[in-house]
């Protein structure tokens, strides 16, 4: 099964199989990363940099700043959802990610 | 590697794309292969439709470009006949009905809910109103800004609409210069002012003069590289280059064709020119343009005017931002009028096109703060102009906050939008003019809302800047904004500096009015509120004012992004009746 996957309208979104599937705008947070210095970041996301699949996860690179502390910039890859059977099944932005 | 988007530009790319839009028009929405959308939606853009955002499929904005804002005689009803026929979607904005038009920062206008079906009946009106969606979105010429009375006024060093028609007609539809790494913005500025807003565009014409073999030239002063986008603007800068009016075309050719071959077509993160004059520097892009791309000698940049500039610069407007009574050169006189957000409604926009046609010579112009103006009114028809009643919404002479106002598109139709705007903008202009006071002496207050960093309000050159943010407030996510200070044009551009950040909507009106309060009580006698922030340190200006809570309510507090459409009864994204069929009704998933 091959998966295609892009970014789309200056990265407003992530297209998985032509649908858009994941947004800009919501919050994700952050654990065991560098983005910034907070325990936990709680990062905007006001772009996708960069998307890319390490079977079976797809994976971006987020453009956004952390609401608590205010650092922005652009993030390690983070696990946006998993690719089964060619189907897509998107993370939950409001859980715990863990970039790397 | 080239980018995705790259790839499908060269499958299929320019004016052909129409041939396969028309086809798709014909055949019905569901023609379009799914696997296809994202490469046709691309496309399309070049042709002025931008599918609108998520929830919302199967529906496009049409943007039509208006050289320098200049609509004939007859062509506002076109757009008002056509907004009316078919710029309806499933649902009703609370403010403005059921169907409108949105005059744009860059002078062109734009229409939602727009189906594929209706394209081509679209197309052939414009057409035959000499009105066209070419090169409106994509990687390409977009429209021509300038100043909007070119022509019309008084305080011109030379009528630049002339120029910009000329450059309008040569790229627009030019194969050469079809497929840019990214857009490609321009502004032609004739008048002493500085309306042109050339500094905030990739090519700008500034007027200038020089000496030349002994005879002084009127003409203008080159400068590339501006732009706002993302948290990464810049000011057009000085390349050292004079263009006489005849040369225009050729350093237009020159500077665009420079930008087609050496932009960055691998990320399109880094694809504007700007990003190239700040590699490069001034010098290696005027070296370039001279060595590859202009056959004889460039001239030396001109005497500018740049001092007199007053348009946007804070103080001493000269004719402002245009809105008002003001005479042209030829004794009749034109006529500003505030058009909050920028957005007016279909049976409106039918008026005013009949109140240009009783009253003046059926001219209407579009100004780069989202204002219409009517042209060439006799002197014995303003009195009768002024007593209409659509003037009663649409003033010429507007409270200041009315008249400082603009928005973008935000989360009602954007994709990359993360806060909803035009709305909550026009209940924080009515909040801030019921309940806080400005100094007798400010006419003119500028509070520019934009939806997220690309900044298509142009907030950074605001008094008040608003960028679209998220916060926790209660614990509930809220949408909230970077607040940013003192930003204008003029001889000395200058963006705002961000203060508050990260500020729940509801909170915007009262911080504003708190700080208003400190400025009336502590600026030096005539100073304008530019000056004002300019003259403190971020840590000062960080404690001049706070957010506060205060009677002015939002309904947009909870995540609009999330909705279908943030102002429908019932606003789920899992009930929303998209995608649909040419005639309205949705197409569910498992038909
Ligand atoms: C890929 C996403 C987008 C980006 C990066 C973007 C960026 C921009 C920028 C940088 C400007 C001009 C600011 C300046 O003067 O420098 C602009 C203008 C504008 N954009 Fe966007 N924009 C995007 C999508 C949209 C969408 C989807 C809409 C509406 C549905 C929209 C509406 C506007 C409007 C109304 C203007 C001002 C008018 C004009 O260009 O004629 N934008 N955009
Ligand atoms: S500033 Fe952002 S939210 Fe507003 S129209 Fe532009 S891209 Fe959309
Ligand atoms: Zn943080």
């Amino acid at each position: 099964m091959t998966i295609e996957v892009h970014t789309l309208d200056d990265g407003a979104w992530i297209s998985v199989n032509n649908e858009r599937r994941i947004s800009v705008s919501q919050l994700w947070r952050l654990a065991t990363h560098d983005f910034c210095p907070c325990d936990e970041a709680d990062v905007l996301v006001e772009a996708f940099r960069e998307v890319g699949v390490s079977y079976p996860s797809i994976e971006a690179r987020i453009v956004g700043e952390c609401i608590k502390c205010g650092t922005d910039g652009v993030t390690d890859w983070v696990s946006v959802g998993r690719a089964i059977d060619g189907d897509f099944y998107p993370v939950v932005p409001e859980s715990v990610h863990f970039p790397g | 590697m080239p980018s995705k988007v790259e790839g499908w530009k060269d499958e299929v790319y320019g004016a052909e794309i129409r041939e396969h839009l028309f086809e798709f028009a014909e055949q019905g929405w569901e023609a379009i292969p799914d696997d296809e959308h994202d490469a046709w939606f691309e496309r399309f853009k070049w042709w002025g439709l931008y599918h609108q955002r998520s929830g919302q499929e199967s529906y496009f904005m049409m943007r039509i470009g208006t050289p320098n804002g200049v609509l004939e005689p007859g062509q506002l009803q076109a757009v008002g006949e056509i907004a009316d026929e078919y710029a309806r979607g499933p649902a009703d904005n609370p403010e403005f009905g059921g169907a409108y038009c949105d005059w744009t920062t860059r002078q062109s206008i734009q229409l939602h809910w727009i189906r594929i079906e209706d394209v081509p009946a679209i197309f052939e009106k414009l057409e035959a109103n000499g009105l066209s969606t070419i090169q409106a979105c994509g990687d390409s010429w977009r429209n021509i800004v300038g100043c909007p009375v070119a022509g019309k006024d008084k305080h011109e060093h030379i009528d630049a609409w002339p120029i910009a028609e000329e450059l309008h007609e040569e790229f627009k539809g030019n194969d050469a210069y079809s497929n840019m790494p990214r857009k490609w913005k321009v502004s032609v500025t004739g008048c002493d002012q500085g309306c042109g807003q050339g500094d905030i565009n990739d090519l700008a014409f500034e007027p200038a003069r020089k000496e030349i073999d002994g005879e002084e030239i009127t003409g203008f002063n080159v400068r590339i590289g501006g732009g706002l986008s993302r948290k990464e603007p810049r000011f057009a800068r000085d390349i050292d280059v004079f263009c006489t009016p005849e040369e225009a075309s050729d350093i237009s050719a020159g500077m665009s064709a420079l930008f087609r071959d050496h932009g960055d077509r691998d990320n399109r993160f880094n694809a504007r020119i700007k990003f190239l004059v700040d590699e490069w520097g001034p010098e290696k892009i005027r070296d370039t343009l001279q060595d590859e791309y202009i056959d004889y000698e460039l001239e030396t940049a001109g005497e500018d005017l740049r001092e007199n500039y007053t348009y946007n610069a804070g103080h001493d407007e000269v004719h402002g931002d245009h809105v008002g009574v003001h005479e042209q050169p030829d004794g009749n006189y034109y006529v500003g009028l505030n058009v909050l957000v920028g957005r007016m409604g279909a049976a409106d926009t039918l008026e005013l096109a009949d109140l240009a046609e009783k009253y003046g010579s059926g001219e209407t112009r579009l100004t780069q703060r989202q204002n219409v103006i009517l042209t060439d009114i006799p002197e014995e028809n303003l009195d009768d102009l002024l007593a209409e009643p659509l003037l009663e919404d649409y003033s010429p002479d507007p409270h200041p906050f009315m008249r400082g106002s603009i928005a973008c598109t935000g989360t009602e139709f954007c994709s990359l939008s993360i806060v909803e705007t035009k709305n909550r903008q026009v209940r924080y202009a009515r909040w801030l003019k019921d309940n806080v006071e400005l100094p007798a002496d400010m006419m003119d207050f500028h509070v520019h809302l934009s939806g997220c960093t690309a900044s298509c309000a142009q907030p950074q050159i605001a008094d008040i800047s608003l960028r679209g943010m998220k916060s926790r407030k209660d614990d509930d996510v809220v949408e909230a904004f970077d607040i940013g200070l003192g930003g204008g044009l003029g001889e000395n551009p200058h963006f705002a500096d961000w203060i508050e950040m990260r500020v729940p909507a509801d909170e915007v009106p009262g911080y504003i009015g708190n700080l208003l309060d400190v400025f009336e009580a502590e600026r030096e006698e005539e100073e304008s509120f530019r000056e004002f922030i300019a003259a403190r340190d971020e840590e000062e200006l960080g404690e001049l004012a706070d957010p506060e809570e205060t009677d002015y309510e939002d309904p947009y507090m909870h995540n609009t992004k999330q909705t279908w459409y943030p102002y429908a009864e019932d606003d789920d994204m899992e009930g929303r009746p998209t995608p649909a069929r040419a005639d309205g009704t949705p197409i569910s998933a498992d038909d």
